[in-house]
């Protein structure tokens, strides 16, 4: 039953993949990175399913918090930070 | 009992693992930024909630169950607020939405 559940977010995993290879703009790298990081989140407690260990649950408890901190603060490095060449990035015309 | 247990069990993971996929393409498919923010919404939400719910349902313990309502809750609360602040940083960047541009230049005026 959890194998389904477990395909289904490899499957999207790697479609997130997909579009952090491909995005045109650092926005959708920093939207399918924090997709992906949701959907380790999903990964681990369907494991910890899995193989019956449900501590693996205090992992993606902390992963959830972190994924989020991660993704604002690389909102805020891009928009203040010395990496944002303004001819360097496609998007912003 | 079980035997329900199970089969909400089923339908919830399965509907779960549904909208994550399609979630998922969507992401890959959609073709402006602004659209595909709603793909990634469908996999936070709907995809992220149902497959939770449905783990919920298996796990034989009260703490796992509080475990998991938790982890449920801090995504519900996270994940809109990154899209929001992901969206609001894209704008103030000068990312246009597609439609708009579409239509201001297929106007007569």
């Amino acid at each position: 039953m959890f194998t389904v559940a477990l395909v289904a977010i490899l499957v999207t995993m790697g479609l997130a993949l997909a579009r952090a290879a491909l995005g045109p703009t650092v926005f959708d790298r920093i939207l399918a990175l924090n997709m992906f990081g949701t959907k380790t989140v999903l990964l681990i407690a369907v494991i910890g399913f899995i193989t019956g260990r449900p501590d693996f649950l205090d992992l993606g408890l902390v992963y959830a918090l972190l994924n989020f901190i991660g993704v604002i603060a690389v909102l805020r490095f891009f928009r203040f930070g010395h990496f944002a060449d303004p001819e360097d990035e496609e998007g912003a015309d | 009992m079980a035997v329900a247990l199970d089969i909400a069990s089923w339908l919830f993971l399965l509907t779960g693992s549904f909208f994550a996929v399609v979630g998922g393409i969507g992401l890959l498919r959609l073709p402006d930024f602004y659209a595909r923010i709603h793909g990634g919404g469908i996999t936070d939400t709907m995809g992220a909630g149902l497959v939770l719910i449905g783990l919920t349902f298996q796990a034989g313990d009260w703490l796992v169950v509080f475990k998991l309502v938790m982890i449920l809750f801090f995504l519900l609360l996270t994940s809109p607020t990154s899209a929001h602040a992901l969206s609001k940083s894209a704008l103030t960047h000068g990312i246009r939405p597609l439609l708009a541009e579409e239509e201001e230049e297929s106007s007569p005026s």
